[in-house]
This record gives structure tokens, sequence and C-alpha cells, in this order.
């Protein structure tokens, strides 16, 4: 039972949510196709975080019927996407389009991610390099090193004669 | 010593992006309007429906398109600003009256008082999404040529009056 709920919950989480409740009627699927999309993808003015499917604004209604009417003209989805930019501007769009104002909207998570990249492979890189050493320096300490081990040797040998006796 | 500046300076960078976003009003959607022709537009009077008005009509003109309706709570706190514009002379104020009912649109006229020279009825919304009206009230300023030079969004407040709207007008004045 309890699974069923949270599943019905879930399914309205996942329904795309619409307010619309005009009855149009379409000359053909695609036409329905194109203004499904289309109430979709523009933006309530009213209500400015939903869009025109989703919105039960007056105005949201009014632009619906618009749309549905430049579609019953013939009119193209682009059409009718510049017929509502002209009016709003680039704000009714939640799919802004590809022009030079827009380029860094566009671009910019790419940008980041190639910045991030380079930064993460010159750390990689720095990381991966052995540390340069002086050779003499080297040299040394390894002298010490060994004649540290053979000092310890000594002691501990001499520990364990002392031990033995 | 950069290193641990570093951090910081973008830190710095994004509080003064969000600041400035905090402090825009999501509300205001820029027009794309501005320095455009105004809409063409022929509609029936207010006063008396047998005659229209169109933006044709006022070529040549310095006029203000204030978009109201009876049922906009804030056009009533606009309506002494609007009066205030009118009284001073200087420029045609036409009211557009929008998606309203005529008789409610003429008692809220007589209850409040008529400052437009005349109001016209937009009866189903259209001429409003011509213009880009969202949100009633809204207010234009369109120049002589027929351009409109200046949209403001929401009830014009007494400060908007004298520092928005007026410098324009007189500016378009000369």
């Amino acid at each position: 039972m309890r699974i069923l709920l949270l599943l019905l919950l879930f399914g309205c989480l996942l329904a795309p949510v619409r307010a619309a409740i005009e009855a149009y009627e379409f000359d053909s699927p695609a036409m329905e196709a194109d203004y499904n999309q289309l109430v979709d993808e523009l933006r309530c003015l009213v209500c400015q975080n939903q869009n025109l499917a989703g919105s039960d604004a007056d105005l949201a209604q009014d632009l619906r019927r618009e749309t549905y009417e430049m579609l019953q003209q013939g009119k193209s989805r682009q059409e009718v996407v510049d017929f509502m930019v002209a009016r709003y501007g680039d704000f009714v769009l939640y799919r802004p389009q590809f022009k030079s104002s827009t380029y860094l909207l566009w671009l910019g998570p790419f940008l980041l991610l190639v910045v991030v990249l380079v930064i993460v492979v010159r750390r990689l890189r720095a990381a991966a390099k052995p540390v340069g050493v002086d050779a003499g320096a080297l040299a040394d300490a390894k002298k010490l090193l060994e004649a540290d081990e053979s000092d310890e040797q000594g002691a501990e040998s001499e520990k364990k004669a002392g031990s033995e006796q | 010593m950069i290193r641990s500046a570093l951090p910081l300076a973008v830190f710095i960078l994004m509080v003064g992006l969000l600041g400035y976003g905090l402090s825009l009003d999501p509300k205001v959607v820029p027009s794309p309007l501005i320095d455009k022709p105004a809409p063409v537009f022929s509609l029936p009077m207010l006063e008396d429906p047998a005659r229209r008005l169109s933006t044709a009509d006022m070529n040549g003109r310095i006029w203000v398109l204030n978009v109201w309706a009876s049922w906009c709570v804030s056009c009533r706190a606009e309506h002494e600003v609007i009066t205030k514009l009118a009284g001073r002379n200087l420029v045609t104020v036409v009211g557009l009256n929008y998606k309203d009912k005529s008789d409610d649109a003429t008692r809220w006229l007589e209850q409040f008082g008529n400052p437009y020279a005349t109001s016209v009825i937009d009866i189903d919304g259209r001429v409003g999404i011509d213009w880009g009206v969202y949100g009633v009230p809204e207010t234009f300023v369109i120049d002589a040529d027929g351009m409109i030079k200046y949209k403001h969004i929401g009830p014009v407040t007494h400060e908007s009056l004298e520092q928005k709207i007026m410098p324009i007008l007189e500016e378009l004045l000369g």
C-alpha cells in the first residue's frame, strides 16, 4: 500500500504540469505536437517560473489561444516564436536562441569544463613527474642511509650478543 | 600568497555578481519594443463605441498610453499619478481599457475621475499582446514619429513619474 502511494506520488512528479483546460482541436497530429512543444517552451510572463502549458493565468490562456490560432493559420513553429519574442523579448523563451548575446549562455558550461579539464590534467601531470633532485645530494643521502643502517646492524648484533650472555 | 588569494578573489567576484542580481527586479522584463514603432491598433472608444481611435490618429503627437482596467487594484493606486500627469496638459494621455467590462470601466471612471483624453476598449486583450502587455497597469510613452520611447511596468508612482517619465517627456517636447 505504502509503495503504491509512493509510486503514485512519483508519477505526479513525472507528469508534465498542465493547466491547459481549453479543448483545442487540431487538423493534424503534427500540428498538435507543434502546439504542445510551443506551450512547453514559452514562458508565462505573469507567473514567471511557469510555461504557458502550466499556467492558468489569464495572459497564458490568451497566449495559448494566440499560439493555436497562428498554427491553424498555417504559421510555422518558428513564426509563433518570433511573434512572441517581438512582443515580450527573449525572456519568453525557455530555450534561448543561439545568437551573439547568448553565446556565453550556451557555450559557457563547455568553456568551464575545458578550463577545469586543463587544470586537472596539469595537476595530474605535476603529481606524476618525479621530483627533480640534485644527483650529488642524492648520493650523499644514500651514503648517510647506508651508514645508518650498518650502524644499526652493528648495534643490534651487539645487543644480541649481550642478551645471550 | 597568490594561491591563497585566488579563492578569495573568486568568492568576492561571485558575491558581487549575486549581489547585483539581487538588486534587479525579476518582475520587470525589458521590452523589445523600445525605440520600435508602436504596434498599430484601431479600437472603439469607451465613451462612444461607435467611434474609433487608431494609432494613426496620434501621428505627429507625443502621447502616453496607460493600460488600465477596473478590476486592476494597482490601477487605482496609480490613478492619482496619471491624473497629475494628464493635468499638466503636456501630452495626450490615452487609456487602453484592457480586458474589462465597459460598464464596470465607465463606473470606475465616474467614481475616481477620468484623466484620459479617451480610453479605447481592448476587450479580448489582443492589442495588449501586440504591445507586449503582461501585467496591468503598464504605461508607454510614444513620440511624434510613433516610436515607443519608454515603457513603465506596474503602477506609476509619484517618484517614477518625476524621475523617469517626466525627463523623457521633457526631452521629447524639447
